[in-house]
């Protein structure tokens, strides 16, 4: 396995690292364990995601940590602590737990489900409101119109944001998620996502995440680990790399067709080098004839005319300028444009509804540059070539 | 001399009797929902276990409750004491029915949330399991009461408590002056209360179902 993922992060990382060795589940009466000898390393406020087919065993492998599953054989620790000498319910209060129906307590409310662990764990009440309160709002919903309500009176996302905020009440450096979102609309789906990334940048918690769903993976994982048949790891990487270079047949074809199109999810257009001179930048206040002659000068047959904040607003071709006495109707307007923040798979979608060649504005929506097919093509290459040579 | 009449001369005994009766069933209750919730929570995490139990309280309410009581009598004597023992018995079947039902309808997603942010065992039965199926245990409960406040009326042969005595002794001297009047005030006497006793359980009922599962 290649450890290609050590930037330091920003953030303080509050999670602990959870190391998994030689860990074995073999169920009574049955001759192939659901587990076997499964060793690996999460580091610390790192987000890995366990993807694999149905009945793989990355829930098994998941559940023992926090010993929902006990395990026939092997080691775990949690920051460097053994978990299987614990007391096994201790252990889980120092573990957060989200799983897919959410498993919220239908007679609790919203405030008394996200109370339960600081509960057990014999808070105070005035400890205990607070932290219910601060949850509330970490995970989005406003405590003075939720706390009392109960599960049955949420959506299937306030449902889930409730399980999350629960599972994080006691603040535990680990997390365990078991396809917290797989009961959700894709458009919930994709809200709760964003979110979890956001709390986990401020929050650096290690979580371990399970789904059937690559896309997810590749979205929410700092690593992926891609199993197979009893929870055999196919694949340890982040998912640059997966993507890139998968390591056999199995994880080619759970990665699926458009590996390609996922990679361009995980890059913005900021960290590429898109063209800051391609194009001639034009104000609207200029005169037509003059813009006519720039044109010509420049050998260029397209300009661009910006306003007086520098905000790209239309396309001129030179044929159109002829006979115009101002530039504000001449041309097409700027269709779609995409910012620094924009992931290259949005860029490649405004390159192709504007036809070619998509304008990058920055954070006031001022021209930056432009971006065009062949920048992106070039950006898949290059990392197509950078983990070539990776042995996964 | 009326129903009316008879039952306001002799009401001190009536009441008295009707008094007798209601504990006895409401105790009969608490003692067959005590041990019927703790067989449901012992078996219903076994398919195999559930069947068993079931079958086995299903059993004993086939037993004529007539032939249950002379039964008990050669063992434990005339009295209160078989009487308790039938009525208890006869109230486990709806009770532990229930009560696996209920246990077993809740959301396993629940139960393993619950064990999974660490609730013992014990706490995830008590503060989340038998909550949720309480609405089912009360019901099973109820229906025990009303079956109850019926067969009460067959322990008055084992000289047992309550208004059993009035509606025998009414119908062993049939004919006889009052007879009529001392059976129906019994039996009438025990469909009263069967249907207060009815109208208290849904009252509880409304108290500690929580709000969250109310239908």
């Amino acid at each position: 396995m290649t450890e290609t993922l050590d930037q330091p992060t920003e953030q303080g990382v509050s999670g602990a690292e959870i190391r998994l060795e030689k860990v074995t589940k073999k169920y009574p009466n049955t001759a192939a364990p659901a587990v076997e000898e499964f060793s690996m390393t999460i580091p610390a406020g790192k987000v890995v995601v366990f993807v694999g087919p149905s009945g793989c065993g990355k829930t098994t492998t998941m559940r023992m940590i926090n010993r929902m599953v006990e395990p026939t054989s092997g080691v775990i620790t949690i920051g460097g602590q053994d978990a299987l000498s614990l007391d096994a319910d201790e252990l889980r209060r120092g573990i957060g737990y989200a799983i897919q129906q959410a498993g919220l307590f239908p007679h609790y409310t919203v405030a008394q489900n996200i109370a339960v662990v600081p509960g057990l764990l014999k808070w105070d009440k005035k400890r205990i409101d607070a932290r219910v309160e601060e949850m509330m709002d970490l995970v989005g919903l406003d405590p003075g119109t939720f706390a009392k309500r109960l599960p049955r009176q949420l959506s299937g996302g306030q449902q889930q944001r409730v399980g999350v905020a629960r599972a994080l009440a006691a603040d535990p450096p680990v997390l365990l998620m078991d396809e917290p979102f797989g009961a959700v609309d894709p458009i919930t789906r994709g809200n709760l996502q964003d979110e979890l990334l956001r709390l986990q940048s401020e929050l650096g918690k290690t979580i371990v995440f399970v789904t059937h769903d690559f896309d997810e993976a590749v979205k929410l994982g700092d690593k992926i680990a891609v199993l197979g048949d009893r929870s055999s790891i196919q694949q340890y990487d982040t998912p640059d790399a997966i993507l890139a270079n998968p390591a056999n047949d199995t994880v080619a074809g759970f990665v699926g067709a458009g590996a390609s199109l996922k990679q361009l999810t995980l890059m913005r257009v900021r960290d590429v080098q898109y063209h800051t001179d391609e194009v001639l930048a034009v104000g609207d206040h200029e005169r037509p004839a003059a813009v006519a002659e720039k044109l010509t000068k420049a050998g260029r047959v397209y300009a661009l005319v910006l306003d007086a904040r520098k905000r790209p607003q239309r396309w001129v071709h030179v044929r159109e300028l002829a006979g115009r006495q101002d530039l504000s109707t001449v041309g097409k307007p700027v269709g779609d444009s995409v910012s620094v923040q924009s992931t290259l798979q949005d860029a490649l979608e405004a390159i192709l509804t504007e036809g070619g060649r998509a304008v990058v504005t920055g954070n006031r929506g001022e021209l930056l540059g432009t971006i065009d097919i062949d920048t992106v093509t070039s950006v898949i290459a290059n990392v197509r070539e950078e983990h070539a040579g990776d042995e996964a | 001399m009326s129903l009316w009449q008879y039952v306001a001369e002799r009401w001190d005994r009536l009441s008295l009797q009707a008094w007798l009766h209601v504990s006895g069933v409401v105790q009969c209750v608490i003692l067959a929902a005590i041990i019927g919730v703790a067989v449901g929570v012992l078996v219903y995490r076994s398919s195999a276990g559930s069947a068993i139990a079931t079958a086995l309280s299903s059993t004993i309410l086939t037993i004529p409750s007539f032939a249950l009581l002379g039964l008990l009598i050669p063992i434990v004597g005339l009295g209160v004491t078989p009487s308790v023992i039938a009525l208890t018995l006869y109230g486990l079947l709806p009770i532990v029915r229930n009560t696996i039902v209920g246990l077993a309808g809740v959301d396993p997603a629940v139960s393993d949330a619950a064990k999974g942010i660490g609730m013992s065992r014990v706490g995830v039965l008590s503060r989340v399991e038998l909550r949720l199926a309480w609405p089912a245990i009360l019901t099973g409960m109820r229906v025990s009461a009303q079956m109850l406040m019926g067969i009460a009326v067959i322990a008055a042969y084992a000289k047992g408590f309550g208004l059993g005595s009035e509606v025998f002794s009414g119908l062993t001297r049939a004919g006889s002056a009052n007879s009529l009047n001392q059976a129906l005030a019994g039996t009438l006497g025990v469909v009263i209360l069967a249907l207060i006793l009815d109208g208290i359980f849904v009252l509880i009922s409304r108290l500690t179902v929580p709000r969250g599962i109310r239908d």
